[in-house]
């Protein structure tokens, strides 16, 4: 989630002026919605000093070149939030932090409450413990295990049943900095295929069929591949900590072949959000090769790190002391990154995961 | 299209076409979601698909619910996994004995575009993006002879059914390339509980089987060569191959 700080200039329009680089401590973004057709780019080549440049989303198609490959991330985002409780009547939270198979739900508690108080804020839950009989959405269910706030639990029905309640009773995690409920389709992108991401992929929201189809007329290629993206936030330290947690994910064959053509014929493969990066590298041999099928991603982004997959990656913006900034230091200098967070704030775009955007990609500008 | 292992998708599953469709569907080899507004019926015909070794999953809902249609959605692909065939099939004739034109309650005429037109729509925009990324898939809308001729009486289900086989023809054409296949299809008159209620003293005798209209529909779901993306097909005129 972004520690975003209200900032209400008129949005962009016409001619931009350059942009000198500001300390990061001026920066401020936006924290609200962008209509998915409104959104902003801000395109940042990490090659040697080049200044980033703001464009409109739809300009993807012109900014990349035939032979690259766009890859996208799939999952659906599940109606995570579930109210439960107790078998002593004790009420809580549940959000679920990935898939659910064979009956089981992973995911963490949080006390009573809502979305509307920051989640460090909330309340604690009651404390459970393996082998307790609780109830979620009114289904019976037994905890297999528990860490702290941290719960696996078995559920008594059958999926047919699971999934109808859940459906019934979910809402999409949400959090502080947005006060009114989150609608299950608004919360979706345009591909979205199995609920497997406890929150939204965001990245790909404001790639519309327009867009995708412009790309593919362009010579550009889209793969998708499933990312079960987890939870941001638990309301926890030494939890959050210890954030993104092992996440699961599944490379189609056609996907695989696609990234091979794309690196045998020297296009680029261009992560539409981190998710995908982080199932990419899990998903990459040695020799940059994709291995078909599912695994669990547990790698952790950093500067330090040099993607063998993805040359590129669109994401949404970030600033400086967030972990998704350290994330995107993988693709550009921190100089580079703070000039576009720069750039951003002075043209007043939004920080929100359903906000504005950026694409770092080395020859974006030329 | 291989059915064997595909995620598909059925309204209107608990009777008459939709039923048999999910039966050979699941006969085949899918992974079948199947979707109708009462939970009961529903339940008994996935018992009885799991009875003979199909996989099939029951899904309470309304299609011509717009909160409805993303639980519908989410609760399949979370069941059966990737929906790579969508059969729309689910309808409603409006208010029976069938009216004139002039005496159908403008409501009526809404409620019938939101159940045969609207709502399909709403699940087709959810499920077709993620076979157009991934380059395969099926949509099956049920049309009828209603959609061309102009038969007195049926105009609220006429016109839906007609706005249906166009949509079907544009959604084909926005998806020429993807790898995803839209069809429209009249399944002839068919012995159902909806034929019944539209033409209460037809000769029974006269109408084909349902399940004799689902084996055309599979083969065609099948046979991308003689069911090509916008075709608008006749159920009794396909040559059912062995």
């Amino acid at each position: 989630m972004t520690a975003a700080i209200a900032y209400p200039p008129a949005r962009p329009g016409g001619v931009l002026e350059p942009c000198p680089a500001r300390p990061h401590r001026e920066l401020a973004l936006r924290s609200d919605e962008v209509p998915r057709d409104k959104v902003w780019l801000v395109v940042v080549d990490p090659r040697g000093d080049r200044a980033p440049r703001l464009e409109r989303f739809a300009a993807l198609p012109r900014l990349l070149r035939a032979g690259d490959l766009v890859v996208v991330n799939d999952a659906a985002t599940l109606p995570g939030s579930l109210p439960g409780v107790t078998a002593d009547g004790r009420g809580f939270e549940l959000r679920l932090s990935g898939p659910i198979e064979a009956g089981r739900l992973d995911g963490v508690l949080l006390g009573p409450g809502d979305h509307r108080t920051r989640t460090e804020h909330r309340a604690a839950p009651p404390s459970i413990a393996r082998g307790d009989r609780i109830a979620v959405a009114g289904m019976p269910a037994t905890v297999l295990a528990a860490t702290g706030r941290r719960v696996e639990l078995a559920m008594h029905c059958d999926g047919d049943a699971l999934w109808q309640t859940l459906y019934a009773a979910g809402a999409p995690v949400q959090y502080a900095h947005r006060g009114e409920r989150l609608a299950l389709w608004s919360v979706q992108t345009g591909y979205a295929a199995r609920p497997w991401a406890a929150e939204m992929p965001s990245a790909g929201r404001p790639l519309t069929w327009d867009i995708v189809l412009e790309l593919r007329r362009a010579g550009v290629a889209v793969a998708a591949l499933t990312h079960a993206a987890g939870l941001s936030s638990t309301g926890d330290d030494a939890l959050d900590r210890a954030l993104p947690w092992p996440e699961r994910y599944e490379i189609p064959r056609r996907t695989a072949e696609a990234v091979g053509a794309a690196r045998a014929r020297g296009g680029r493969v261009i992560a539409v959000g981190t998710t995908v990066v982080r199932a990419l590298e899990a998903a990459a041999g040695d020799d940059g090769a994709l291995r078909v099928g599912s695994g669990v991603a547990t790698l952790r982004l950093d500067a330090a790190h040099r993607p063998r997959v993805a040359s590129g990656l669109v994401s949404g913006l970030h600033v400086p002391g967030e972990s998704h900034f350290d994330l995107l230091s993988a693709f550009a200098p921190g100089d580079q990154l703070r000039r576009a967070v720069a750039l951003a704030a002075q043209h007043g775009l939004s920080a929100h995961e359903l906000g504005d955007a950026c694409l770092i990609l080395p020859g974006a500008t030329t | 299209m291989n059915i064997q292992g595909q995620g598909a998708l059925v309204t209107g599953a608990s009777r008459g076409l939709g039923r048999a469709l999910a039966e050979q569907l699941a006969a085949r080899g899918a992974r079948v979601a199947l979707v109708a507004r009462e939970a009961g019926p529903l339940r008994d015909v996935v018992a009885a698909i799991r009875g003979r070794g199909g996989d099939a999953h029951a899904i309470a809902g309304d299609i011509s619910d717009q909160a409805a249609v993303h639980r519908i959605a989410g609760q399949a692909q979370g069941l059966v996994g990737e929906i790579a065939i969508a059969i729309h099939n689910a309808s409603t004739l409006g208010p029976t004995p069938l009216r004139l034109l002039l005496d159908t309650e403008c409501e009526d005429l809404a409620a019938v575009l939101e159940t045969n037109l609207v709502g399909p729509f709403r699940l087709t925009k959810i499920l077709a993006g993620a076979m157009a990324i991934r380059g395969a898939g099926v949509i099956v809308h049920v049309s009828s002879d209603a959609a061309v001729e102009p038969y007195p009486r049926w105009g609220a289900y006429g016109a839906s059914k007609a706005a249906q086989d166009h949509l079907s023809r544009i959604l084909a054409a926005e998806l020429d390339g993807t790898g995803v296949r839209v069809l429209a299809v009249d399944p002839g008159e068919m012995d159902t509980g909806m034929h019944a209620a539209a033409i209460p003293d037809a000769d029974r005798a006269a109408l084909q089987p349902p399940a004799q209209v689902a084996a055309r529909i599979v083969q065609m779901i099948e046979d991308g060569v003689r069911a090509p993306s916008g075709a608008r097909l006749v159920a009794p005129r396909w040559d059912l191959t062995p």
